[in-house]
């Protein structure tokens, strides 16, 4: 039991830490400073969240176990995330489709996770949840700024749209800690909002005038540790220092 | 009589400029006072973002999360901090556009210091440090320039400057208080962050060209060779309490002067780096050109639907006035 909540945190919390960092490779480098600033504000609040769920996890798991053993000296296959956060910063619509996808999910899964018999998780919901609206209303707009925008703005966007669109089945596709934790109350039973997410994600991308795909080929993999060739190098870059340079403090 | 009347309106502004009145964006103000303010705060800007990108280097590499996040937020100020400054030179009457194309055509100029290497996590230390404590110098006389919006953006830029530069003494002073390795990477950083950090209060008074005009102006308040004496004089201590050594063999506290001497500055080094030859210069204008013609459709989109969304609504607002004239 134990066990598998330790796993369930960590496969919300590792969503939030290989997000945060895809976004934190953007700093500096945005579209115009207000974005910049825009896309550092979420990656912060992610790795705020990430911080709580690890400090938890951690005094679960007991021993030597820190925020930052958990982020950083894992392999890569015992990260949890879905792998549609870990996908690359192709472009801005890439970004803010990746972002998208994930944020209406977020949003939809915490006000759930809020109602947790597990009071820490449901007080970090709580306080995540404000953020999250942020993300799924920056986000949200965006689509419709790029969908309804150019000429150019609309064909990249409806490109990264049909591109990600393989990851967005995993997160209602539940692991057996999830199975558990959403029968012990602690955790969610995602597949009791999927039809709630479908419908908002349509109600964005109609009015960003974007064709909602209708490929029936989904991928999956990443909550059991299955990722894509992406994570290997985001993983070396994070982990690089705490690697190189064990049983330090910095 | 037209000399006589911009004589006159020009002797008013001195006059209020030396009785210590704020200059504001609608205020009658000599051209050269509009053009040499441009300069000077969009080279502020400049520096800003350019700065972001040394230490942008090390946010995917920082060692701990709450590192991690700590850089993120540095980062971000520094963003916050060039946004300011834009604003403030947008109300001198010149575009955001326009200012940025100085940047990315070499006519405008930015901090040299921006064009070193980031090579050890310690450099994060020693840019906060150093690079953030030399600015600081700069800066606190600008928090009273004679230009209003300026100041006013100073004020807000110099509180997160001290903070980031604690933050980077605390991140020095981890390390030097770490392992053995730590300690070697602290030094190394200070070794290679020193004599730029000095070169970033200006080339020596022998070979300024503005200062006259910018003291008169509260642009400037104390001379490069002052400011560089203060950097030093403030920052040998803390090396010490770092129990780091400062890369220069000539350094001495001089009981006489009540300062410390220091060793000749390379100005050759100086002037390489500032006409576009230092170890990252290519590298980090490249980066900025590059964020902003990949942005271009992006910010294209963001005007195209604000245009169409403000077409829909004043058409709503028509038919509203129709259908109220027809009831
Ligand atoms: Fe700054
Ligand atoms: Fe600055
Ligand atoms: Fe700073």
């Amino acid at each position: 039991m134990k066990d598998q909540l330790y796993q369930y945190i960590l496969g919300i919390a590792d969503n939030s830490l290989i997000l945060g960092q895809r976004l934190g490779q953007l700093c500096g480098h945005g579209p115009s400073l207000e974005v910049d600033i825009a896309c550092t504000n979420i990656s912060l609040d992610l790795f705020g969240q990430v911080r709580s769920y690890y400090q938890y996890a951690a005094k679960l798991a007991g021993g030597d176990a820190s925020e930052d053993s958990i982020a950083f000296l894992r392999k890569e296959r015992e990260y949890r995330n879905v792998l549609l956060v870990e996908q690359p910063n192709t472009d801005f619509a890439y970004i803010i489709t990746r972002g998208f996808l994930f944020d209406v999910y977020h949003e939809l899964f915490l006000e759930r996770l809020m109602h947790s018999k597990d009071e820490t998780l449901a007080a970090i919901a709580a306080k995540s949840i404000k953020e999250v609206r942020y993300h799924r209303s920056f986000s949200s707009e965006w689509m419709k700024r790029m969908g309804a925008g150019t000429e150019e703005s609309h064909r990249r966007v409806q490109d990264a749209v049909d591109s990600l669109w393989r990851y967005t089945k995993e997160f209602f596709q539940p692991t057996e800690a999830e199975k558990a934790m959403a029968e012990a109350g602690i955790g969610v039973d995602t597949s009791s909002f999927k039809a709630t997410y479908d419908q908002h994600i349509a109600e964005v991308l109609q009015e960003a005038t974007i064709v909602v795909p209708t490929s029936p080929y989904f991928q999956r993999g990443g909550k059991e540790g299955v990722h894509t060739e992406h994570l290997g190098y985001l993983l070396s870059d994070m982990q690089y220092m705490q690697r190189t340079y064990p049983n330090m403090n910095w | 009589m037209q000399d006589d009347k911009i004589k006159k309106l020009e002797e008013r502004f001195e006059a209020r400029i030396a009785a210590d009145e704020k200059i504001e964006p609608r205020d009658w103000m000599p051209e050269k006072y509009r053009k040499t303010h441009i300069r000077q705060m969009s080279q502020h800007a400049h520096s800003e973002i350019v700065g972001m990108l040394p230490e942008g280097n090390w946010i995917s590499r920082a060692p701990s999360l709450r590192r991690k996040v700590a850089l993120l937020a540095k980062v971000q100020d520094e963003a916050g901090h060039g946004l300011y400054l834009y604003s403030a030179c947008e109300t001198l009457g010149i575009s955001r556009e326009e200012l940025f194309e100085q940047l990315h055509t070499g006519k405008a100029k930015y901090s040299s210091i921006f064009n070193y290497p980031t090579l050890t996590w310690a450099d994060m230390g020693a840019i906060g440090w150093l690079v953030d404590g030399a600015a600081i110098i700069n800066q606190v006389p600008l928090c009273s320039t004679s230009y209003g919006p300026y100041a006013r953006a100073m004020v807000r830029v110099c509180k997160e400057e001290s903070f980031h530069q604690r933050q980077g003494f605390e991140i020095m002073m981890t390390l030097a208080n770490g392992s053995p390795e730590q300690k070697e990477m602290a030094q190394d950083a200070l070794n290679r962050w020193w004599w730029p950090s000095l070169m970033m209060l200006g080339p020596t008074d022998a070979e300024s060209v503005h200062t006259a005009q910018s003291m008169k102006w509260k642009l400037k308040r104390k001379t490069n060779d002052e400011l560089r004496q203060q950097f030093i004089d403030q920052t040998v201590p803390q090396a010490d309490l770092l129990g780091l050594t400062i890369p220069d063999p000539e350094l001495k506290w001089n009981e006489e002067r009540g300062h410390y001497d220091f060793g000749p500055i390379d100005w050759d080094e100086f002037w390489q780096v500032v006409k576009g030859h230092g170890p990252c210069n290519k590298e980090r204008l490249g980066a900025r050109v590059k964020a902003w013609e990949e942005g271009q459709w992006v910010r294209d989109a963001a005007v195209a639907y604000a245009e169409k969304q403000s077409n829909e609504r004043s058409l709503k607002r028509e038919e509203t006035v129709i259908q109220s004239k027809a009831s």
